[in-house]
């Protein structure tokens, strides 16, 4: 007899406007309680938070959800995206996530984001701090200067889930269990053309917080910082700086691991993030 | 094992005689400059398969595309469990350790490949420990 284990996560398609067009999003929620709305990376999806949403502990106490973005997993571009290029910015990025937070039922949720999610949850403390009861940035940096040439990531010459898989490989810390390395990789080969290279320009150009992230009101939106020391795009020197700069907040940095934390090891990513969450939850 | 015979020796032997690596890369032809430091290594693949490794020095090597770092931050990255920053050829390239020229396309198109090919010559654990 083969044994079978139904996880508890469920997922849905909502249909609403965004950005002045209908939109097609992929949604998956588990858990009861605090609602945490957890953000992917840059060309991933919502699997990266298969860990998180599978873990009993984080589920008696929070009402998960995690949604694709448009263009990313199963959320569809808009209508006419074949006449497009997609570039991801600040402003639409956060009214996507307030948009679908609110459509959920989401009242105030705690926001947890990973690379240009832990980009915009900077944002959103400072711009929507009364939209959000506090953020969790992974793999958090005030901004990130392109270190290869991005235009790489999207030409037909080249296979755009294997130049995608293979830039981003070596964020994933050295001793990650192995499935979950290529799982997380495995995400990253399935982007759609340039939609990697279109949320890098709100990463290394269009979100740009450096100058004032230092107005960031902990008191009003409190800000957990947690990356990894393997990571070499969003650094620990990067984390670092926003830690010093952001009065309240409060960072750490995680030993062995990358820049896909939830992804690549999440029993380990799950030791440093529980304290967080206990706070959270105590913060109310 | 010092760093020139696990290029010379150990890299075509590593890389050749894994089946599904040389299946990945069936389509890959090219001649590619690893320099360590002012060591220069020009190697042929042919189908996957690295068909030679030849050291210089050389008055006329002929090659596609190079990696260049110096010899310590090949040692680095060649460690059974690299330091951050030193562990990925893209990590190195982002802290200006290494540079890469020349015409791209045949390693951009190829990035696993090359990465596994290289680190196919890591240290073991036992050996680092030693």
């Amino acid at each position: 007899m083969s044994s079978v284990h139904v996880e508890p996560i469920l997922g849905r398609y909502l249909n609403l406007n965004l950005l002045g067009k209908p939109h097609r999003v992929y949604v998956e929620e588990a858990g009861q309680g605090t609602p945490l709305v957890c953000l992917h990376t840059a060309g991933s999806d919502t699997r990266q938070y298969r860990g998180i949403m599978n873990d009993p502990w984080v589920l008696e106490r929070f009402r998960v959800i995690s949604f694709d973005l448009p263009w990313h997993g199963k959320s569809s571009p808009p209508e006419g995206w074949q006449q497009e290029r997609y570039q991801l910015t600040s402003a639409d990025y956060a009214e996507t996530i307030l948009t679908v937070s609110a459509a959920l039922g989401a009242d105030r949720p705690l926001v947890m984001g990973c690379s240009i999610g832990g980009r915009i949850v900077l944002h959103l403390a400072l711009n929507h701090a009364d939209s959000i009861r506090g953020a969790i940035g992974l793999q958090s940096g005030a901004h990130v200067e392109p270190y290869y040439n991005l235009d790489w990531l999207h030409r037909g010459d080249v296979h755009g889930g294997e130049v995608c898989a293979g830039i981003v490989s070596g964020l994933v810390g050295p001793e990650t269990p192995e499935a979950d390395r290529w799982e997380t990789l495995w995400h990253y080969m399935q982007s759609g053309p340039g939609v990697f290279k279109g949320d890098l320009h709100f990463y290394t150009a269009d979100g740009d917080i450096r100058d004032r992230v230092a107005q960031i009101d902990t008191a009003k939106c409190p800000l957990w910082l947690l990356t990894g020391e393997y990571d070499y795009s969003c650094t620990p020197e990067d984390t670092e700086y926003l830690g010093n700069t952001i009065a309240g907040s409060k960072w750490q940095i995680m030993k062995g691991m990358g820049h896909f934390p939830m992804s690549e090891d999440p029993e380990r990513f799950m030791s440093y993030l529980r304290p967080v969450l206990e706070e959270a939850v105590e913060l109310g | 094992m010092n760093l020139h015979d696990r290029i010379v020796g150990m890299l075509p032997e590593n890389v050749n005689a894994d089946a599904h690596l040389v299946w990945r890369g069936r389509h890959l032809n090219t001649t590619f400059m690893l320099r360590v430091g002012e060591q220069e290594y020009v190697i042929a693949i042919r189908e996957g398969r690295i068909a030679s490794v030849t050291p210089g020095p050389s008055v006329m090597p002929e090659w596609t595309f190079s990696l260049l770092a110096d010899e310590s931050s090949w040692q680095e990255f060649w460690q059974a469990v690299p330091r951050p920053g030193f562990h990925d050829l893209f990590a190195m390239l982002k802290f200006r350790r290494l540079r890469m020229e020349g015409t791209l396309h045949p390693f951009m198109s190829n990035i696993l490949y090359f990465k596994q090919a290289l680190a196919s010559i890591r240290l073991t654990k036992e050996e680092a420990a030693q």
